[in-house]
């Protein structure tokens, strides 16, 4: 088995001493800053992203590998002693996880979720090393057309998260691609909304957008809004469960990963939509469904698994088509971009080293986030306390430090203030971060794909439909055209499941939102529901 | 909060949410006649140049623009983003937005002639200040140490280069 010996190979790399000893720091620190409130996956990587500035590119991703999962767990960690989802994946996850807390059962709840995510994430990264080598393979046939068209399904996914307004999503990904544009264009030299300020040539960095947009953003409207009252925190013990927690957990382990990984490996918009639909299977088969809403141990259990599943899933369309699906997976291309190395399906050819290093250090960070992790819960509790005032200013401290490290450029952090203040204008009125994030990142290259496929045409528009990008318009046009797709529909052919979840998303969005969020695509009252 | 308040600040969303709507438009126009003033490029390959694309931004952004517009006149509002720290029942802190900008903008300004290790510490000391520390001490010797301590973290462990300002030769 090839991937296999490459497989053996990676784990040569990463468990040199020093390589395991950047997994291991990753693992903690972004475990250390992810449980901070407010402070979810995506940002946790942003934020930590100039730590590895100085690092080879092998010990950097490796380090990388380690806070993308550290980032993931203490994510839950928060949501379950906080009940502050830190991104809509861990919504659930704070829905029961709390409740659970709530009636004295935190540790369960935190044992669950840590050994959830090391069986989902271990057998998803399996999957990965299985699946990616063979999807690069018929990757590198496909053209410039097709990615475009994939680019294009990756923009039109992430803005239309079921339960979202539409209108808004789009609003977002038209800022971020704007974003995008600002800088010198490559194949005509012209500047574009440079407006002749020297430093905008080269473009925005993405870390500044990143990190401006969640986190200095973040820091503003949190402030804006600061609850000045002590927060609660449940007190937990180490994390721990007994054997009839095990038996309740260890189905819903199992299909959350089942769940969670290909809906992670299509871009379909994120971790959301899975959790639900792990939520929802779990409590249609539990035999205890009236524990639901009130601590079921499978409510955390299955979307736990599912989440981190579908974060190791995210990371094929990462790694072999350089398309990122999710929030913390555009950080990570912008990382590798930062090395120079364009991600895509010859990554597994040109860098076999830096692919299954990475991949095997997905394993070891894992590993390392279940041992350090169900000792450590009583410290990450501890963490939780600190006080607001010192976390809000550690963040604009550690993103002033990582813009600025970026490029050593002043200018670079009165850039950061601005898009800290269009982050902030965004929360105030609803618009999501994710689709700027994404189009800002992954618009220059759906650009240049777009005019590589013109260029083959000679200009003729037809040269964009191949066979595969056609498919793919059909997929964007359902999902830009759901609403009315929906009516069209008969009512019994919705899938009854899927059904459910959409209706939990909506019901947990009215539930954390506190104004009523009303959105022309909304159903028309009175339609398939009543029945 | 009386209920005649309340639909006050409704309308006054509405209104200002209006003012996003606007942005973008605005925004959109200002891409789309960019890119119409691009100089016609000598050196540019293939039958796309440069003007394309901002074209079709801009033209997304006009017509999000619009629909926001619509959707707003409609009664759709968007749902200010909540959290565990967050209370949105009041009006937004523009005095401690203030501040904090204030703080952030110090540091942009002073980082290169007095040195990350100054200003890192203005900047936290005066963010947590906004944010309602009193503990000014505490504060001060929190700042520093962190200001201090990520300028050797990143010049000596990361080698990567943060201005040391005044305090060349100290440090």
């Amino acid at each position: 088995m090839d991937a296999f010996d490459q497989l053996i190979g990676g784990f040569a790399t990463a468990l040199t001493p020093g390589n395991l000893m950047f997994a291991l720091l990753g693992v903690l620190l972004g475990t250390a800053i992810g449980v901070l409130p407010g402070i979810g996956p995506a940002m946790t990587v942003a934020l930590l992203l100039p730590l590895t500035f100085g690092l080879d590119v092998v010990p950097a991703l490796i380090m990388f590998a380690g806070i993308y999962y550290g980032g993931m767990y203490g994510g839950s960690t928060t949501s379950i002693l906080l009940n502050t989802p830190g991104e809509s994946a861990s919504v659930v996850t704070a829905v029961e996880g709390n409740k659970m807390a709530r009636s004295g059962r935190a540790a369960q709840a935190l044992a669950t979720a840590a050994i959830g995510s090391f069986v989902a994430g271990t057998i998803a990264t399996l999957l990965l090393a299985l699946v990616a080598p063979t999807i690069a393979r018929l990757a590198v046939q496909i053209g410039a057309p097709d990615y475009f068209a994939v680019m294009v399904l990756a923009f039109i996914a992430v803005t239309s998260v079921l339960g979202s307004s539409r209108v808004r999503g789009l609003a977002s990904l038209g800022l971020g691609l704007t974003i995008g544009l600002v800088g010198i264009d490559a194949t005509s030299g012209q500047q574009r909304l440079t407006f002749g300020v020297p430093e905008l040539a080269d473009g925005i960095d993405v870390v500044v957008v990143a990190v401006g947009l969640f986190a200095v953003g973040e820091a503003l409207w949190t402030a804006a809004h600061l609850r000045r009252r002590p927060i609660e925190v449940i007190p937990t013990g180490a994390a721990r469960m007994n054997r009839e927690d095990f038996r309740r957990s260890w189905k819903p382990w199992l299909r959350g990963t089942a769940i969670g990984f290909p809906f992670g490996a299509i871009p379909a918009g994120g971790a959301e939509i899975p959790t639900f639909l792990s939520y929802v299977t779990e409590k249609k088969l539990s035999k205890h469904p009236e524990e639901f809403g009130h601590g079921a141990i499978e409510g955390v259990a299955g979307p736990e698994a599912t989440n981190n599943a579908s974060a190791a899933g995210g990371l094929v369309p990462l790694l072999t088509l350089g398309i990122p699906t999710t929030a913390t997976a555009a950080v990570i291309l912008a990382a590798i971009e930062s090395y120079g190395i364009e991600p895509g399906p010859r990554l597994f050819d040109t860098e076999p080293e830096l692919v299954w290093g990475l991949i095997a250090s997905l394993f070891i960070g894992n590993t390392a986030l279940l041992l350090l992790n169900l000792p450590l819960a009583p410290l990450w509790a501890k963490l939780l306390r600190i006080p607001r005032s010192y976390l809000y200013a550690g963040i604009l401290f550690f993103s002033s430090l990582g813009a600025y490290a970026a490029n050593a450029s002043p200018f670079d952090l009165l850039l950061l203030l601005v898009m800290g203040g269009l982050g902030f204008m965004m929360r105030r009125y609803g618009l999501p971060v994710l689709p700027a994030i994404i189009g800002a990142i992954l618009g220059p290259f759906a650009e240049e794909r777009l005019r590589q496929a013109l260029q083959i045409s000679n200009g003729d528009p037809a040269g964009l439909l191949t066979p595969v990008s056609g498919t793919v318009y059909v997929v964007v046009a359902l999902i830009l055209l759901w609403p009315l797709v929906r009516l069209l529909l008969p009512r019994k052919a919705a899938v009854p499941v899927l059904s459910d979840a959409v209706h939990e998303i909506e019901e947990a969005h009215a539930h954390h939102g506190l104004t009523e969020a009303v959105s022309v695509e909304r159903p028309v009252d009175g339609d398939d529901r009543t029945r | 909060m009386s209920t005649a308040a309340h639909h006050e600040e409704q309308k006054e969303q509405g209104r200002s949410e209006l003012g996003v709507a606007l942005f973008l438009g605005a925004l959109g126009a200002l891409v789309i006649v960019q890119a119409l003033l691009l100089p016609e490029s000598l050196i540019a390959r293939g039958p796309v140049g440069p003007r394309t694309v901002p074209l079709v931004v801009g033209g997304l952004l006009l017509a999000v623009a619009a629909f926001l517009a619509a959707d707003v006149l409609r009664g759709g509002r968007g749902e200010p983003e909540g959290g565990e720290d967050i209370d949105l029942t009041g009006r937004s802190d523009w005095l401690t937005i203030g501040m904090l900008v204030a703080a952030f903008a110090a540091n942009a300004l002073l980082i290169e002639p007095l040195g990350w290790p100054v200003s890192g510490a203005i900047l936290f000391w005066g963010s947590a200040f906004a944010l309602g520390s009193r503990h000014y001490i505490r504060d001060a010797v929190i700042a520093v140490v962190l200001s201090v301590g990520t300028w050797y973290l990143f010049v000596l462990g990361l080698s990567t280069a943060l201005p040391v300002g005044i305090l060349e030769g100290i440090l």
